[in-house]
């Protein structure tokens, strides 16, 4: 399966509320991070929850935050991180265009 | 008179056995099952060897891990590259196991394991999880105070180590390795798994020190 993404590429958070139990939660939304991992291809959870087949298959990749980047007031270390696992519908790429 | 709807016998005999009367939730799932079972779908066999299974997990299969990540520096480095097939070198079956992730705490980097969506847990390695894991409270505070909440488990983190908080949403369950406690040079591989908390292996503290 294609992967979309590769480790270090920026991507942003789609802004979304499908019906049902999506799985990208809200506080993450509309925010940029960086591919950690390409974890490979899961079926689609948002589609297994309702019985669904769950394909085609998603990529999942582990992202990586800044915490200061998500909490406009956060407490400590602007080193501090925040990781979590996304499927690839739910991420658009954010790479600053090349001249 | 009698207020309440009448009964089926079976469940009068559960409430006299338990001393209250099933919850909501609790009818609706003993229905269910009674459903299942009665449809031949699954059998009451099947129920109880399910729950054994889950019984029978606990912190100690995490223990042993661990420890023998910190003695065995070769194994440590499979655990975090590829977690199930390095555990299953110890005779542990992983088959029927998500794919699991090790992270490593250590002089620089705290890791914190959270389900912000509900409760994903890597449950074959620790067991069923605290009810703190999976409050509102915990999923909801520690992706963005972790200081404050490290605090509340008494665990007051240094400046200079950065927290890396991992929030598995999805297919992927994450296990912490604590840092190995100073002073543990001369202990056996058994010893040291005592030190190895169900806590430790979250993140919201460090391994015991003996």
């Amino acid at each position: 399966m294609p992967v979309r993404f590769q480790p270090g590429d920026l991507v942003r958070v789609r802004i979304d509320t499908p019906p049902g139990h999506f799985r990208t939660p809200t506080y993450i939304q509309g925010k940029v991070g960086v591919i950690e991992t390409v974890y490979g291809a899961f079926r689609n959870p948002e589609s297994l929850a309702y019985g669904g087949d769950g394909l085609p298959k998603q990529a999942l990749y582990l992202v990586r935050f800044d915490q200061t980047h998500i909490w406009d007031q956060y407490e400590a270390t602007a080193r501090d991180k925040l990781l979590i696992d996304i499927y690839e519908h739910w991420l658009e790429s954010a790479q600053p265009e090349t001249a | 008179m009698h207020e309440h709807e009448p009964h089926a016998p079976a469940q009068e005999a559960q409430e006299a056995y338990d001393g209250h009367e099933l919850a909501y939730y609790e009818q609706r799932l003993e229905a269910v099952q009674a459903l299942l079972i009665e449809k031949g779908m699954l059998t009451a066999d099947e129920v109880r060897q399910a729950v054994e299974d889950m019984d029978s997990r606990s912190p100690a299969v995490g223990a042993k891990v661990v420890a023998h990540a910190w003695v065995d520096p070769a194994f440590k480095k499979r655990l975090l590259t590829d977690a199930k097939d390095a555990i299953s070198e110890l005779g542990i079956d992983v088959d029927s196991w998500s794919t699991l992730v090790a992270v490593e705490n250590t002089d620089a980097i705290h890791n914190i394991i959270v389900c912000t969506l509900c409760s994903c847990y890597p449950r074959p390695l620790l067991g069923l999880p605290p009810d703190w894991y999976k409050s509102v409270n915990y999923r909801a505070r520690v992706v963005k105070e972790p200081r404050t909440v490290l605090k509340e488990f008494g665990l007051e983190l240094e400046s200079g180590i950065d927290i890396r908080v991992y929030d598995s949403t999805a297919d992927m369950r994450y296990l912490v390795i604590p840092a190995r406690p100073a002073g543990t040079q001369d202990m056996s591989e058994e010893e040291l798994a005592e030190l190895v908390t169900r806590d430790s292996m979250i993140g919201v503290t460090q391994a015991r020190v003996p």
